[in-house]
């Protein structure tokens, strides 16, 4: 009888391992999910065809999941960005509301006429969506740099915060007729849709996907370059490593933390600009289901790695829209929940390999597994 | 396989460990008999802590047999080494600080299962620990404790957790010399109440002073099994260990000193606890002048090395070629061309999960040709590592490599590599041979010697005098943050310096 033996790793495990598992974890999730759902008495492949139809089934619904996934990219971005140097940014959603709040001044003061050509309202919006993020980070980045304020606790507080600053406004001066948001931004204010394409492509028409998701993409790559090959990046990551070894090679930590923090928050406010200027088209109330906190998970399942960031934030994008979708909607969360669950224990697998040992030979000579 | 397995407490046999592109042990042997002292010798990435720790259940061999009291054994992990009666002192201390050393020690013990009754076990292990000579209060908490005494907690922990066979990983490198008299009477007592001990070390002197017996590697092979220490000397031993005669005396030079380059002045300056470390402090180093910096550690010699890197604020004042320093922050001092060798190589010098590479650049970075207006060209750092690899002998796979798996001595010549190549005026070197081998230190003796020629002014921080008297052309002794004295190297006589090392003035002893 050989005997199993679990012991930790020695070696580097190769390159396509950790993805591999990360992958293999998620299958894995949904295996689970759906020996729940049969012992609930539900009908697994049902539930996994309507969840399909739901989110990739066709080009419409793939379009939705990339609309949920736009926002979620960003704020995992903000998220990234935070954490490779160790920066605990949880203010994610907080800086989101303040990216959405400060764009929503370029029609609600107006900073520009509402006639103006939309590529000019458009341009001066994603400006202040990434100033209002940017501000809403540079508060905590300089507490924790001056004073060495826990930056958990001044991200969390500074959410609630951002929303009730924007509930003031919305309820007491631009409010729409007593409702809880403004009216209608004016179409200059809108960002381009797939479905204003759809009188010259029919194909296009009811598609929802916005020019966000390519600000996006652009923002993945950018972000991508600045932590791989930037002198900016080098430093990122080495306060990140060893924040003593960082001091010793003459970089100014207490800068860092309020550039990496502002350069964090505006991701995250452009995220809000997006989802103001490319969904709902007026400020108001929710505009986040939690985004922000979504943001650390994902930046947590892709690695830290901007490009997983997308892929990762396009499932996560997929359980909401299935959400709204498949009954009870709390099905969504349950996935998620387990998703999670499962990719971090899977990294027990990068960590230690199983062996079997037969105990009956001499010397000791082993089978190995991954 | 012997004749009389009552003799031995472990016996390895043909031990092979492989790693991905290493082979760290290569068919070893190895035996402890009952009751001796047993040193393993070896110079960093030999091999010997491999081969402990394949005895202390941390890795299981590729191939081999280890017998226990001639029983055979195949630990999984160190909870079945424990069982055994083997216990292992590794080089870092795993102690929690703020709790008691009772409460270190019984931490992770079935017993006591729900009320701590603290009394109780505080009086054990004070018996324990008499029996053993390991003085300590065991109602202290671990952070009141010195080094020395952290370690005896560490080696009780291990007797009271019943080994009867106890792996030392270099106990002696964290120790003050007076220290470590002490711990070798320790180890004495311990063999001398039937427990056997393997000691890890590559101090040539505390291998011959202590030890029955010893086994050498080299490149994870035996070059001596179990030889009797009778009639080795130390230069017998160094052989051994690198394969070749040691010239222990690198030479000096006869050189002119140049222009002054570091003025220190009056510096006063407060250790991490608030205490005043430095009071007072002057001192000048030349162009082309090893200054040696004598002291106990703990002296206040780090604290000189932060303020005048920058690292660390002060009051006084201290000028690089003219150019003032103090409080200035550190990138000021690297762009004045000051190069600092940190006495904490892993904590300070590095960045551990960073490559040899990402390592390498931590300093020039900023500049071409590695650094350019945004970015950095990883291809010419990449180059630049590959260069300093083999330049200076950096043992490690490739740049790739991540620091927090080089060896001690491998991770100093990365961290000396870029620090001399950066083309320093003045170089600040603290303990820089401190913990490696033979091989090691020489090379970066040599390494120090070469920018003296060249005209560097290094200030040299080291506890080991005989080093100090080689390299400096004069020697300054620190004791509690004052200069006792500054002595010029070829007239210096160990015993004043010895003397001025525990408090007294220069100007007392004539």
């Amino acid at each position: 009888m050989p005997r199993v033996s679990i012991e930790k790793r020695v070696e580097d495990v190769p390159r396509w391992m950790p993805a591999a598992t990360s992958i293999f974890a998620v299958v894995a999730a949904f295996v689970i999910v759906g020996i729940i759902l049969r012992l609930m008495g539900g009908e697994p492949f049902t539930v996994a065809r309507f969840f399909w139809d739901a989110t990739f089934g066709s080009w419409a619904t793939f379009s939705d999941t990339l609309v949920k996934a736009t926002p979620l990219t960003l704020v995992g971005l903000a998220c990234t960005v935070a954490f490779t140097m160790r920066l605990w940014n949880i203010g994610a959603e907080g800086q989101f509301y303040m990216g959405a709040f400060f764009a929503s001044l370029v029609v609600l003061i107006p900073i520009v006429p509402p006639e103006s050509p939309r590529i000019l309202v458009i341009l001066i919006m994603v400006v202040m969506g990434l100033i209002g993020g940017a501000l809403w980070g540079f508060v905590p980045g300089v507490l924790k740099a001056r004073f060495n304020v826990n930056e958990i606790i001044t991200t969390l507080m500074l959410n609630y915060i951002a929303i009730l600053w924007n509930n003031f406004w919305i309820f007491n001066t631009w409010s729409d007729a007593g409702f809880q948001m403004t009216p209608t931004f004016e179409k200059s204010a809108w960002l381009p849709r797939l479905s204003d394409l759809a009188r010259q492509y029919p194909f296009f028409s009811g598609m929802t996907l916005h020019g966000g998701f390519v600000i996006a993409l652009i923002a993945t790559v950018i972000v991508w370059w600045v932590l791989k090959y930037s002198k900016w990046g080098y430093e990122i990551k080495l306060i990140g490593d060893n924040k003593e070894a960082a001091r010793y090679a003459g970089i100014n930590i207490a800068r860092n933390i309020i550039l990496v923090f502002m350069f964090s928050g505006a991701l995250a406010g452009l995220a809000g600009m997006i989802e103001i200027s490319g969904v709902v088209h007026r400020l108001q109330e929710r505009i986040s289901p939690g985004y922000g906190f979504t943001g650390i998970i994902i930046a947590w399942l892709a690695k830290l790695n901007p490009f997983a960031v997308v892929l990762v934030s396009i499932l996560f994008g997929a359980l909401i829209v299935a959400g709204r979708e498949i009954q009870p909607s709390g099905l969504a969360s349950l996935i998620q929940g387990i998703v999670l669950f499962m990719v971090i224990s899977s990294e027990f697998f990068l960590r230690y390999q199983i062996k079997f040992v037969r105990e009956e030979e001499p010397g000791i000579e082993e089978v190995r597994t991954a | 396989m012997n004749n009389n397995p009552e003799l031995y407490a472990v016996e390895m046999e043909n031990i092979v460990v492989r790693f991905p592109g290493v082979l760290a042990n290569d068919h070893v042997n190895l035996t402890l008999k009952k009751g001796e002292i047993h040193a393993l010798l070896g110079e960093n990435g030999a091999g010997k802590s491999t081969l402990m720790n394949t005895l202390a259940g941390l890795y299981r061999p590729t191939s081999g047999t280890i017998k226990v009291f001639g029983q055979r054994v195949d630990f999984g992990s160190p909870g079945n080494a424990i069982e055994k009666g083997i216990g292992m002192v590794h080089q870092h201390f795993m102690l929690v600080p703020t709790q008691t050393v009772t409460e270190n020690i019984l931490l992770g013990l079935k017993e006591p299962r729900f009320f701590m009754n603290l009394t109780k076990y505080d009086q054990e292990i004070l018996e324990l620990a008499e029996q053993y000579g390991l003085r300590v209060d065991p109602a202290a908490k671990i952070w009141q404790l010195s080094v020395g005494e952290q370690q005896r907690v560490e080696i009780l922990k291990t007797l009271y957790r019943g080994a009867n066979i106890l792996i030392l990983d270099e106990p002696t490198a964290v120790l003050a010399p007076q220290e470590i008299d002490e711990f070798m009477k320790n180890m004495r007592l311990m063999v001398d109440s039937g427990k056997s001990i393997i000691f890890i070390s590559h101090k040539l002197h505390e291998v011959n002073e202590v030890a029955d017996r010893v086994t050498v590697l080299r490149k994870g092979v035996v070059t001596a099994e179990g030889v009797s220490m009778e009639g080795l000397s130390k230069r017998d031993l160094a052989e051994l260990m690198v394969g070749r005669t040691v010239v222990f005396a690198v030479k000096k030079k006869p050189q002119q000193p140049g222009e002054v380059v570091l003025s220190v002045k009056d510096v006063f300056a407060e250790n991490n606890k608030g205490v005043t470390a430095l009071k007072g402090v002057s001192l000048d180093v030349r162009s082309g002048e090893i200054l040696g910096m004598a002291g106990v550690s703990g002296n206040g010699q780090s604290e000189l090395a932060e303020v005048i890197t920058g690292l660390r604020e002060c009051s006084g004042s201290i000028s690089v070629n003219g150019q003032e320093m103090a409080n200035k922050p550190p990138i000021t001092a690297i762009k004045s061309g000051v190069s600092h060798v940190p006495e904490d190589r892993t904590h300070v010098g590095s960045a551990p999960t960073m490559s040899i590479t990402e390592n390498t650049i931590m300093k020039c970075y900023r500049i071409p040709p590695v650094g350019s207006r945004l970015s950095i060209d990883f291809d010419s750092a990449e180059k630049l590592a590959i260069e300093l690899k083999d330049e200076y002998d950096i043992l490690a796979p490739s740049v790739k490599t991540e620091a927090r798996k080089l060896s001690g001595g491998n991770l100093q010549k990365v961290i000396l590599a870029r620090e001399i190549s950066s083309d320093p005026q003045l170089m600040i070197a603290v303990q820089p041979t401190r913990g490696l081998d033979v091989g090691a230190i020489e090379s970066i003796q040599s390494l120090l010697l070469e920018q003296r020629e060249q005209g560097t002014a290094i200030l040299l921080v080291s506890e080991e005098l005989e080093e100090l008297m080689a390299l400096s052309d004069r020697i300054a002794v620190i004791y509690e943050g004052e200069i006792m004295g500054i002595v010029n190297a070829d007239e210096a006589d160990v015993d004043e310096i010895g003397l001025m090392m525990t408090g007294a003035h220069a100007e007392d002893l004539v």
